[in-house]
Parts: C-alpha cells; structure tokens; sequence
C-alpha cells in the first residue's frame, strides 16, 4: 500500500476516535476512563485479543473481503447483512443436523450451504441490475429487512429449541463446530479469514479475472472498448460473490461462536464491514488490518459499556467518521470521486508497476 | 454601420492545441453570415467564445459596438446572442414546453405556456408540439427545438452550428427560409456549415477558418464554389502533388499483397448512429487488402466513427457483411476514457484487452514480471516518455498516452489496426511517430483504416482514399486530386 | 355488519397513522432525488429526529420537539449535503455513513439522557385532532380525519410539494438539475446550490418523520425505533415514481401493509407476527420488480 493510502486511514481511525472522545466528554462521559476501558478490553490481556477482538474481528475480514470485491468492480453491495444472517441461518439449519456426520464433513457442508445461501440471498438484487438496471444499493438493502424478520420468524418456529421458551435455536451437533485455539475462544475461522485475504489478494494480484474486475471499476468505458471486458457481468460476479462470502461469515459466526441462531446474532456486522473495506483501501491486507482494529473497537465498546458505563453504539460514531475521513480524503484529492472503486486506486498499483 | 456582434483578434488555445490564432468577424445587422471551414478549423469555438460558453485567452468581443466586461452565457443571453449547438442541448426527459421555458425563463402556468410555445413555434414558421417529450424527437425536431429555445430567449443574434448537419434536403430549406425571415425582421445569423451549395444560396457574406485564422472574407456575390472550396483547404502542404500517385513505395508494396484475400470486407453494411438516433452509415461496401493504409476523409458525423467502430468490432451492425481478420487493434479517439483507464499503471493499461497470445498470459493468471518487462520494451520501442512502467497513466502529457495506446495495439501484431483520429492534439513529434508506427504496422502486412479531420494528414499517410459523406461512402475516381477530395466531403449536391 | 365496518375503519386509520412518518420521509426524499440526490442518510436523519423530538417534548412540549426534530434532520442533511456536492464524494456510502452515525450518536446521547432504564416515559405526545363534521364520516371518516397534526401536514405537503415541483420555475430549474445537470447549468441555474437545499429540505422532512413517529405514533423513543423505514421511504419514492402524489399512494399502501398485523390480531388469525414486518419489504421489492422497465429515476440521480 502506498504510504498516503496508510496516512489516510491512520488518519481518519484518530479522527473517529477523537470524535468519540469528545462528543463522550461533552455527554457527560468520562472520555479518558472510557477510552482506557475500550482499549483494554481490546488488547488489555491475551484473553481479550484473541477472544474478544479476534473473534469480533473475523466476521468482519470475510464480509470486508467480499465487499472489496463488489466495491472494486463498482457495485454497492449493502446487503451483507441481510446475507450474514441467510448463511447463519442455512448453517443452523445443516448444523441442527450433522449429527452423524464426522467433523471433515460436516464443518464443510455447514460452510458450503452458508456461502450458497448467502449468494441465493443476492441474487434478486443481481438479476434486478443485470436485466434492468435496478440499484442494487435499494434492492439489497430491503432485503437485509426480511432476512432480519426471517431470522426471527425461524427461531421461533421451525429452528425453535426443542423447548419452546427462548426465541433461539437448540445448539448444532458438535462435529459441525469449528475448533478453537485452546484456551481461548478463537475458532479456526481465522484461518477462513487468512486464508480468504490470500486468495483475494491472489486474485487481484495474479489473475486475468480479478484484473478485469479492477479495470471495470476504474475505467468501464476503456474495459469496454479497449479491453473487451463485459462491465454489466463482471460487476454481477462481482455483486455474487460479495454476498457468498457475507454468507459464509454468517456461517462462520453460528460454527464457531454462537453454535446457535438467535436474534440480532450479528451487532451490524454487514455495515461495519463497509467502514473496514473503506478503511482497508479494498486491499485484502488492508481489509485484515482494518477488521483487526474494527474487532477491538467493538471488543473495546463491550468492555466500555460495562466499566464506563458508555454505550456500545457510540462505537458507530467513530466508524461513520472513518467512512466520512476515508471519503473527503479520496474525493478532495481527485477533485470529486469517479465512483467507490477509485478509492482502491491508491493501493496496489505498487505490486503491480 | 455598427456590427450587430464583433470578434476581434481572438485567440485560443486548449493546452497545446491552437484553436483560434487571431481571428475576426464581424456580423452586420440583418445579414445572414456563413462561417465555412474544415473539421477543427475553430468555427464552433470561435462561436462559442461569441455566446460566452469559451473565455477566449485574448481578443475582444462586441455586441452592437459595446464590450461587456465579463461575457458568461448569461450576459450573452441578455445581450440578445442565442446559440444553437450541434449537440443536443435540451433535458431529454423534459417536453419541449418545458425545455423552452428553462431556457427563456417563462413560467411554468402548463396551459399558457403551451400556448405560447405553440404560438411562437408556429410564428417562426417551425411548429412544435409543446407537449411533446424532448428525446421522442426525430433529430430534425430537436433542431426546431434549440432554434425555438433560442427564439423564446429574445435572440437577436443567432448563431447556428452545422444546423442542416443531419437534415434532409426539404428541411433543409424551410429551415433556411425560417432564417431568412428572422433576419429579415431585424435579427442577423451566423451560418456555421461546411456545405458550400448552403452557404452559396442561404448567405448574404461568407467567412472562411483555416486552423484556426480567417483565410477570406467577403460578400457571397464574389465567390463560387471553386473558390471556396480551395480557401478551406488551402494550398496544400509543399510536397503535394496529386493525391493518390504521390505515395509510390508503399502503393507498391500494398499492389505486391493483392493476390491476397483482403484483410477487411463488408457488404451492404447498415449501422446505427453510435450513441443517439437514427441510421448513421447505410450500404457500405469495402474492401481494404493487408499492407494497405486507407484512409477515411470525412467531416465528423457524417458516419465515418461508426464506419471505423463496426470495421473494428465495437459497433454492431444492423445489416450487411462483415468479414474482418484478426486480430484487430483499435485506437480510440477518447484516450482518456477508451483508450486508458488513467488510475491504472503503464503495464495494466498494456495488459488492458489481453488475449491468450499475449506473452505475460499464462491460463487464467497474469505474469507481471514478463509484463512490466514487456512494457518496459514497447515504452523504449515507442519513444514513450515516462520514468517507467509503473507510473499511473493519468501522469503521461497527451501525446505519450496516445504512444502508449498505439504500442498497445500494435504490439499484438494485429491483422486490421483501426484508428480514429490517432493524432488529435498531438504536437508534430508525437504525430510523426504515430504515422511511422502506422506504416510499419502496414509494411508488416497489417490493413489500417484510420479517419482524420485533417485532409492533409489522410492525404499523406493514407495509400487508397475514401470519402464518407451523409452515410454513404464514396470511393474517389483513381485520378482524384486533393481538391476534388476536398470537394467532395464538403459538397451536398 | 357494522363490527366489521368498525373493524375496517379501525384498519384504516391505524394504515393512515402508520403510514405518515412514511410519507412525509418519501416525500422528502422526493424532493431530494430530482435534483438529482440520493440520500441513503434518510433513516438516520429519521432516527435524529426522533431522539431530539424525544428530547424536545420532554423538555417543553410536543410542539419544541417537532421542531427540534426538523432542526436535527437538517442538520444532519447539512453535513451530508456537504460531504457529498461539496466534496462531491460517493453519495451511497457516505449516505451510509450518515446513517451508521446517526444509531451510535442517538443511542448514545438517549442513554445518556434517560439512563439505562430508557422508555416507558410519559411523553407528551401528539393528540389526534378530529375534524369537525368530517371525522364522522363513515369507514373514511376516522381514517382521513381525525388523526393527529403531523398526518394533516403529510396531507398539505402532497399538493404544496406537487405544485412546487411542477408549477413553478423553481421546480423547473430543480427538476433540471436531477435529469441534466449539465443543460441546467448552461440555463444559469446553480445547481449546486439547488441541490444542496433540496437535500436540506428532505432531511427537514426526514426529521418531522421522526418527530412523527416519537410523537404521534410509538408515544416513545427506542434505539433504532426506525428499523428501516427510512429505507422504505427510499423504496417508495421508486415505486411513486418520484411523483409527490404517487408517492403518497405507495405511501398509504405501505401504512397499509404493515397495519395489517393489528388487523390480524384483532381478528386473532394465528400468524407470525414476522410475516408482516417481512411484508412491506418483500412487497416493496416485489414492487420494484414488477415495474421494472416502466421506471424512469431523475437520470442525473447520484452522479456526483
């Protein structure tokens, strides 16, 4: 990444994070006792890092990756919370389950229906843009709604637990569960996230079609004469991938944290990924980093709810404001934004001189 | 009398390009002037600076002997001067009541206002339906529509660009008689056209741009055709002589290929006018063999960018053969967005339009090493200046960006090379080695098409000429001479 | 027979009741859209309004917080508005942005405020306000006419905004603006300027929405009371077809569908409750679907 690109996002993380102390101390809050609070329960001890800000941090790289993805190519995937939640709920169900299926094949299969579910989950929102041009910033966004009351139709009917009482589904077989680092509840969905940032970056990197998909976003006109590129294809692939991966974190999320469904499994998982795909510069190390520091905001926010006494939300003050910084920053240097993929110009391009 | 509008000494330039060099023209009240000229001779621009779109960088401007201080389109407009551009200028979704009164500031009472539009409409003698919607309209309606916009407006000076561009003969000269009229109540007209027949029968005097200076100016009762035609396109460079014999070396090495099957053939073709309405190339046929250069004399929209984009497989005929080899290379007119993506690097933009014979494909990953290398080669090769592959795009001046697309396309040793006006903007150096580069690709048995606005320029680098006038392509006599070539793109007969 | 009349018109009115926060964030929505706007930040103006409309009549009186509900859906349009024509940034995600500030700073400042205890407060809220003569009226009668204020002004606001947008030559120059901003500008209108209070206005409405909501629907504040609606309004403006009085049908349609879940109640039909807050939005999209080819958005719509 170029160094301008970090400047910026270190930049606009103070900004929010200043933001935050200051609206806490004219709110009445202790600013300083709260900010300590965020940060120890983000990094204070082994424990917090691994369980609490990684684990937190998880769901946001995968999403985060997949909108890296969709933002590249120039489409809005906002939906991802609505696709999280589609893969939590096909995991559930598939985990509910995979009793007598042996751990190799049953974290698999639980997986593989999340991700499908999470594609199945966009594709309406695909097939509106593709075939009519409908914004897929409208469509995706009306079905995070019904996949919302979907979930919590399911958990109190047909997922329910076996005894009625709470709106949440019983717990998946155990060889559908994710293994976790001993000690610590890290599950082996890091590795998903590793991994993912990998083969994205591998993709953006090596490959003809993540080359195309970057070139349609920063130029669909040249893509189009001069490359040959299908920009109306490449950003549905794009817009289908986004929301299998979102569906996948769903997936992740129920196999290695809750082992159950339940309502408001995830705290907004799919619009703070925005602030970390923006954050990241839309480069998988990026992505990593940014849903590092994300995971121990909301890490922190939990700890500083419970010892300051501040509300978790206002942990969203300070990603808006990271958007927002991200956003002046990338369109007051090109004089006006030529789309979102643009910000992911400022990185990259290095690898590839 | 005192000029109803007066330019004097303008000039202009767009970065390296010298659009307008000193020119003047005075427009006298009640008359009908016609402004003739080649493609970038600077009417449209000197008009432009006339109506206040254009700040000119020095000259004056005078309206009925008075200087405005700061000409905007807003003081223009107050001044009386209405300009009808060649481009559509209406909100399509807009009726064309609605367009009149953004324009001329009417209120928007929808029964009075419809009244008025078809009132005034009617009384210039070019009827409109008020309610119709602005982009249901045949193109000669939208002419009426920029006129009537004008009209509403209180011009008292028109100035006009290519109106009869795309109008059929009968329009034509209703709309001429529309003007006649208004010029006779009082107002005066600027006549932009490259159609002699039109500035010869629908002018009281006539001026005439050549890159960007007055070469003549004078009462229509002096001048003919003849006359006018050579003013535009002047004397021709030194070493011209008749056109299509000159250029014996390479014509000899095009004839040594003819036993070839040709590289480009289309038949009957039809294609739709890229980009708005209507048919804008109908039943062409052509053949262009491998080592040929043929080049496209044209004036723009007369059909030749859809001729060249069919040709090169980015325009989809209606109708008709289209037989062409591949690969085929295309160069854009707009580098910045069709040639290039500026945001991406050197190498990127190189590796854009990939195929599996590209050396840095490997299956379905890229080899940036071999490409930056490659890259690196073709900057060398094509005299590129930039301090390496890996710098954006956006960072090359003009005429490095164009090498740069040119040594794209030609570094894939392609068939057919298509190339649309490859030296627009380009100072003498950079277009000298995009002439260089297009002939070499020809000597090594490439067909090239290109279109220039620059008669000149066709006539020097081209081996076979043709013309396309309205649509329809006209394949020059074999004893053809640059004035007749000349002659043709202009006439409407 | 008149139990069911009475049934159909308590539908009705709680449709009509439902529906007005709705119509007037549409509406405003609206007015920012043709020129050319697309203000995702409309549910968190939304929710803005609420708290400070909470706040507001907490503190005076259920009038202040009306206006102090307009004043913060502006205020936040503001700073939209100036991030996005004057920085000219990505409409969608900073609408976004907007939108993900607005729950933390309410949730925050409401906890604040009220403590962890929250709701259950006695606000002063809004009364209905029967129009005399008409609110007798059968079946329309309580459905049109005796609601409280905040429905009156949607029902102002629908003709006003229609006049505005198409008989007036500020609604010309904004309606310009939103389909070509380019032949506007060249007609001297500033569209800049244009746009920037056409988004200011919609965040005023989207504001009075919220107000609404506190005030004259939900008689209290919750974190994330909005829970799409703000969004819906989005979706309306489409199926309206950036119309002020299509929109104000899709409106009542929606206020409708998601009023069915009383109406079930009363009638005690054992469905989940789920499937109604599902409804509006599959309809909606279903909607959108189906009139797909038909619709023409402002074609400048959220080009920077």
């Amino acid at each position: 990444m170029r160094a301008r690109g970090w400047l910026v996002g270190a930049g606009a993380l103070l900004a929010g994070l200043g933001v935050l102390a200051m609206g806490l101390e004219l709110a009445g809050y202790d600013a300083g006792r709260a900010l300590g609070a965020l940060w120890s329960g983000a990094f204070g001890s082994w424990y917090a890092i691994t369980s609490a800000t990684l684990v937190r941090a998880i769901p946001l790289v995968v999403i985060g990756l997949g909108l890296a993805i969709s933002f590249r190519a120039g489409a809005l995937n906002i939906g991802a919370e609505g696709q999280f939640y589609a893969g939590a709920i096909a995991a559930t169900w598939l985990g509910l389950h995979a009793g007598s299926l042996p751990s190799a094949l049953a974290i698999p299969a639980v997986l593989s229906v999340a991700i499908l579910a999470g594609a199945l989950w966009i594709a309406v929102p695909v097939l509106l843009r593709v075939r009519y041009g409908v914004l897929e910033v409208i469509s995706t966004l009306l079905l995070n709604f019904v996949a919302e009351a979907t979930t919590s139709l399911v958990v109190q009917g047909p997922l329910q637990e076996r005894q009625g009482i709470y709106p949440q589904s019983d717990a998946i077989a155990e060889a559908a569960r994710l293994p976790l680092l001993p000690g610590t509840r890290l599950h082996a969905g890091i590795l998903v996230a590793l991994a993912g940032a990998a083969v994205l970056h591998h993709l953006f990197t090596r490959t003809l079609w993540g080359f195309q998909l970057r070139a349609v976003g920063l130029g669909p006109r040249a893509a189009e004469i001069s490359g040959r590129i299908d920009g109306r294809w490449m950003a549905a692939a794009a817009l289908a991938v986004s929301g299998a991966i979102a569906g996948l974190a769903g997936g992740i999320e129920v196999a290695g944290v809750s082992y159950a469904l339940f309502q408001n499994l995830s705290p907004g998982y799919g619009f703070t990924a925005i602030a970390v795909a923006l954050l990241g510069r839309l480069h998988p190390l990026g992505v990593v980093l940014a849903g590092v520091l994300f995971g121990a905001l909301e890490a922190g926010a939990s700890a500083m709810q419970r010892e300051a006494g501040v509300p978790a939300v206002a942990v969203y003050v300070v990603e808006a404001v990271v958007i927002l910084v991200v956003l002046l920053a990338e369109s007051l240097r090109r004089g006006g934004m030529t789309g979102v993929a643009a910000i992911g110009s400022a990185t990259g391009a290095r690898a590839r001189g | 009398m005192t000029p109803a509008l007066e330019l004097a000494g303008i000039r202009k330039t767009f970065g390296s390009v010298h659009a307008l060099r000193g020119a003047d023209f005075t427009l006298l009240p009640g008359e009908v002037h016609a402004l003739l000229g080649e493609n970038g001779a600077g009417k449209t621009t000197l008009m432009r600076v006339a109506a206040g779109l254009i700040r000119p960088d020095s000259g004056h401007v005078r309206v009925g002997g008075i200087e405005p201080t700061a000409l905007s389109p807003r003081v223009a407009r107050r001044l009386g001067i209405g300009m009808v551009h060649q481009h559509f200028t209406s909100v399509p979704a807009f009726t064309v009541a609605e367009n009149v009164a953004l324009a001329a500031g009417w209120p928007v009472a929808p029964g009075r206002l419809r009244e008025r539009v078809r009132e005034l409409s009617a009384r210039v003698g070019l009827p409109l339906d008020p309610a119709a919607r602005a982009e249901r309209l045949g193109v000669a309606l939208r002419q009426r529509l920029e006129i009537v916009k004008a009209l509403a407006a209180d011009a008292r000076i028109l100035l006009l660009d290519e109106p009869t561009a795309v109008l059929a003969l009968a329009e034509v000269g209703e709309l001429l008689r529309v003007i006649r009229r208004f010029t006779a109540a009082g107002g005066c007209a600027v006549l932009i056209t490259h159609k002699l027949s039109e500035a010869l029968s629908a002018a009281d005097r006539v001026t005439v741009l050549r890159r960007g200076e007055v070469v003549l100016t004078d009462a229509i009762a002096g001048q003919s055709a003849a006359t006018l035609a050579a003013a535009m396109i002047g004397e021709g460079l030194p070493e011209d002589g008749p056109a299509p014999t000159r250029t014996s070396s390479t014509n000899v090495q095009a004839a040594s290929r003819a036993g070839q099957p040709p590289a480009v053939r289309i038949e009957s073709l039809d294609v739709a006018r890229d980009g708005g309405y209507g048919i804008a190339l109908r039943g062409a046929s052509l053949t262009v063999a491998p080592g040929e250069i043929l080049g496209i004399a044209a004036v723009e929209g007369n059909g030749q960018r859809e001729l060249l984009r069919a040709v090169a497989g980015r325009l989809h005929p209606l109708r008709g053969v289209r037989q062409v080899a591949t690969p085929i290379g295309f160069i854009p007119e707009d580098r910045t967005t069709e040639g290039l993506v500026p945001d991406m690097t050197l190498t990127e933009n190189i590796v854009l339009g990939s195929s599996a014979s590209d050396p840095w494909i490997r299956g379905r990953a890229i080899d940036w090493r071999v490409a930056r290398a490659r890259t690196a080669e073709l900057l060398e090769e094509y005299a590129v200046d930039a301090p390496g592959p890996g710098v954006a795009a956006a960072t090359l001046s003009g005429g490095n960006q164009q090498r740069l697309v040119v040594a794209r396309e030609l570094a894939r040793k392609p068939a057919v090379v298509v190339a649309e006006n490859p030296t627009r903007g380009l100072d003498i150096r950079a277009t000298a080695t995009i002439h260089e580069r297009l002939r070499q690709a020809a000597s090594e048995g490439a067909a090239v098409l290109f279109h220039s606005g620059d008669l000149d320029e066709v006539l020097e680098l081209a081996t076979r000429i043709v013309v396309v006038r309205s649509g329809t392509l006209i394949l020059p006599p074999p004893d053809a001479t640059r004035e007749t070539i000349g002659g043709s793109m202009f006439a409407a007969s | 027979m008149t139990e069911s009349v009475a049934l159909l018109g308590g539908f009705l009115a709680a449709a009509v009741r439902v529906a007005t926060p709705i119509l007037l964030a549409a509406t405003g929505e609206t007015i920012t859209q043709r020129s050319g706007v697309l203000n995702l930040g409309i549910e968190g103006m939304m929710l803005a309004g609420a708290l400070a409309a909470t706040l507001g009549a907490t503190a005076v009186g259920p009038w202040t917080g009306v206006a102090l509900g307009i004043g913060a859906g502006m205020l936040l349009a503001a700073v939209f508005a100036l991030v996005v024509i004057g920085a000219r940034a990505d409409q969608v995600i900073a609408g976004t942005a907007i939108t993900l500030g607005a729950v933390g700073l309410t949730g925050t400042i409401y906890r604040q405020a009220y403590g962890a205890g929250g709701a259950g407060l006695d606000l002063p809220t809004l009364t209905t306000i029967p129009l005399p003569g008409l609110s007798s009226l059968p079946l329309l009668g309580p459905a049109l006419f005796a609601q409280p204020a905040p429905t009156y002004l949607g029902f102002l606001a629908v003709p006003v905004v229609w006049w505005l947008l198409f008989r007036t030559r500020v609604g010309l120059a904004l309606r310009a603006t939103g389909e070509s901003a380019e032949v506007a500008r060249a007609s001297g209108v500033p569209t800049r300027w244009v746009r920037a209070v056409a988004t200011i206005v919609g965040g005023g409405f989207a504001g009075l929405a919220g107000a609404t909501l506190v005030l004259a629907q939900v008689g209290s504040f919750a974190e994330r009371m909005t829970a799409g609606r703000g969004y819906v309004a989005i979706a309306i403006v489409v199926l309206g077809r950036w119309h002020p009085v299509g929109v104000a049908i899709a409106a009542l349609a929606f206020g409708a569908a998601m009023a069915l879940q009383f109406l079930f109640q009363t009638l005690e039909l054992d469905l989940p409750y789920q499937l109604f807050l599902m409804l509006p939005y599959v309809l909606a999209l279903l909607a959108l679907a189906g009139m797909v080819g038909r619709v023409r958005a402002p074609a400048d719509l959220a080009k920077p």
